[in-house]
């Protein structure tokens, strides 16, 4: 088919103008942490900054709790995805491989669960683990992350389990491997690319996770990054410099991985999706 | 990120592996073996769900019918109210208001998502391989920015007296925008809420929509080109029915995601100035936790979750009926 030339170009200079769109606050936030104050309250915007300085990192990285906050955010959502993958796999073979009494209302259970509404849920959940004794502990955020990404990551690896051929299972059961054995030779490794996308959600979901923690975990010491950054952003005020380098520290983890995963995340879900 | 997509994508597509009875022979085989084993194994799910969800909404209900409030929480006082906290909602204004506001928001934001979204995931796929891959990149850098770091990073682009986006305006000849304080009144804040809603929301349809779009099979395309289709006609008679379910899925699922956006609206403006910007999510966290009116909040979030199941019940049953011809 031919194109003509402006045929040729709109596409690209669209592209051009969205992907600049795009990428700009991300840009900006960075851009903004390396450079010097002067360079950032200014009538002209520097849109480079040539005068780099680490000094706003310094600033994040010694604000108080910073490192305990670190430990506290990683732990949660290491823990809260773990859990959450081992249980959903688990219950993604009994739904995709299994005929049972009650599986249809199962399913269901789960799709009305992954619309929780979690964020008007705080008040009751504040109660809860108020009466539990348990605010400002890690263990409710751990559990309450964890059912957050459960829902979404028991269906979605349901596709999974579902698309890879019974076959293969069922000839290394004539192979004589038990059913538990068929499933960690032969299907855990073909589920990887699922077990990865899944993953990447959860750990997303449990990283950024506001609302609770902003109820729950109120003392100093005990949230998380989230929690940080807000109230890093309320202290220093008008330290943009500053408070742009919190955000990236902040954000830096899951854009590295995000990058990383980018294909199996894209490509994972809908592969698992209309393969499903 | 907390819906699904998978069942509507694959509509188009014969069902395999899934769904049906399976082969007689094998039933037989691992029948009995199987008999309690899909109960064992969903234990731990359905435990878990009921314990941190179940309990939550159950105590949510309790909630909702109590008077509890600063005084009663510290003295542990449990005093009932009956119908008297809906009473209250449902009789005065506010409510509603913040529900048409709701609701409005929640349109405005996935209409233009989901146009905006398709139509950038349409580019992706007429792009060369380099072009695609930098807007790709683009766009998977704003899906992956946290909400409350890229929230932070919004203030500082909508700063009034050093932000980027007044300096630009202002250069652009718009002189009265060059100190403009954009948190300043209703329509401004909801303006830079909805921009950063739409800016993080937009990669992830677009970027979906691209890969569903090369599942389509290529003979579709010849085929309807032979017969003389353009390209709005091959829009309307190949791409869009193929995408169709995928469209529906993605649309349920940005609607949940909009309403329930919280970190957003509540950083930057904590629904200000003067409870403006309040959305449901955000009206029941301040009335519960922010007021300490914890009955009262409790009211409203239940109410919540019914506006939010109105807005979704066409694509549940949708989904609901799906289930019931696979099962």
């Amino acid at each position: 088919m031919k194109r003509s030339l402006l045929g040729r170009i709109w596409p690209n200079a669209a592209a051009l103008v969205l992907a600049l769109g795009f990428a700009f606050p991300v840009y900006w936030m960075f851009t903004t942490a390396f450079k010097p104050n002067g360079d950032i309250i200014t009538e002209d915007p520097v849109w480079f900054p040539l005068n780099g300085t680490f000094e706003h990192f310094t600033t994040a990285v010694n604000a108080p709790n910073f490192w305990s906050l670190v430990g506290n955010s990683v732990t949660v959502t290491v823990l809260a995805v773990g859990l959450s993958l081992l249980i959903a796999l688990c219950g993604s073979f009994a739904v995709a491989r299994m005929r049972f009494k009650g599986r249809k209302g199962i399913i269901l259970t789960f799709m009305v669960a992954q619309m929780a509404p979690w964020e008007v849920l705080v008040i009751s959940i504040y109660m809860i683990v108020r009466d539990a004794d348990m605010l400002n502990s890690l263990v409710p955020l751990t559990f309450f992350y964890m059912l957050m990404v459960l829902p979404f990551t028991l269906l979605t690896l349901r596709g999974y389990v579902a698309a890879v051929p019974k076959e293969l299972e069922e000839s290394a059961m004539v192979d004589g491997c038990t059913r538990t054995q068929a499933f960690v030779k032969v299907i855990f490794p073909l589920l990887a690319p699922g077990l990865m996308a899944t993953s990447l959600f959860g750990f997303i979901t449990a990283w950024n996770e506001f609302p609770l923690v902003l109820v729950l975990n109120k003392e100093p010491d005990k949230g998380t990054l989230p929690l940080w950054l807000s109230q890093f952003q309320s202290q220093f005020g008008d330290d943009w410099g500053a408070t742009m380098a919190a955000a990236s520290l902040f954000a830096l983890p899951i854009l590295v991985l995000f990058l990383f995963l980018q294909r199996k995340a894209v490509g994972g879900l809908t592969a698992g999706a209309v393969k499903g | 990120m907390s819906v699904q997509i998978e069942d509507a994508v694959q509509n188009p597509a014969p069902r395999i592996g899934k769904g049906g009875a399976p082969p007689p022979g094998r039933r037989r085989g691992t029948g009995r073996a199987a008999g309690k084993a899909p109960y064992l194994l969903l234990i731990p799910a359905l435990a878990a769900t009921a314990v941190f969800l179940g309990w939550p909404m159950v105590r949510n209900l309790i909630l909702s019918f109590q008077n509890l409030n600063m005084k009663q929480l510290i003295q542990h006082l449990t005093e009932w109210r009956g119908i008297g906290n809906y009473q209250d909602i449902l009789g005065g204004e506010q409510f509603w208001r913040v529900t048409v506001r709701t609701i409005v928001f929640t349109a405005v934001n996935v209409t233009l998502i989901m146009v905006l979204g398709v139509l950038i995931g349409l580019l992706l796929a007429r792009l060369g391989k380099k072009m695609r891959l930098v807007l790709s990149v683009a766009l998977v850098l704003a899906w992956a920015m946290p909400a409350i770091a890229a929230t932070t990073v919004f203030q500082w682009l909508f700063d009034a007296r050093y932000g980027v986006v007044n300096w630009v305006l202002d250069k652009l000849g718009w002189h009265s925008m060059a100190h403009y304080d954009w948190v300043g009144s209703q329509l401004s804040t909801f303006f830079v809420i909805t921009v950063l809603i739409v800016w993080q929301s937009l990669p992830f349809v677009a970027l979906n929509l691209y890969a569903a779009t090369t599942t389509i099979p290529k003979e579709l395309y010849e085929a309807a080109r032979m017969d003389g289709a353009g390209t709005w006609k091959v829009f309307t008679s190949v791409t869009f029915p193929f995408l169709k379910p995928f469209l529906l899925a993605t649309t349920f699922l940005e609607i949940i995601w909009v309403f329930k956006a919280f970190p957003q609206i509540f950083a930057i403006n904590e629904g200000g100035p003067d409870r403006l910007t309040e959305t449901l999510p955000i009206y029941a966290f301040t009335e519960g936790v922010g007021n300490l009116h914890f009955g009262m909040g409790a009211a409203i979030s239940l109410l919540t979750i019914v506006v939010l199941l109105a807005m979704t019940a066409y694509y549940l049953r949708l989904t609901l009926k799906q289930e019931e011809d696979e099962a």
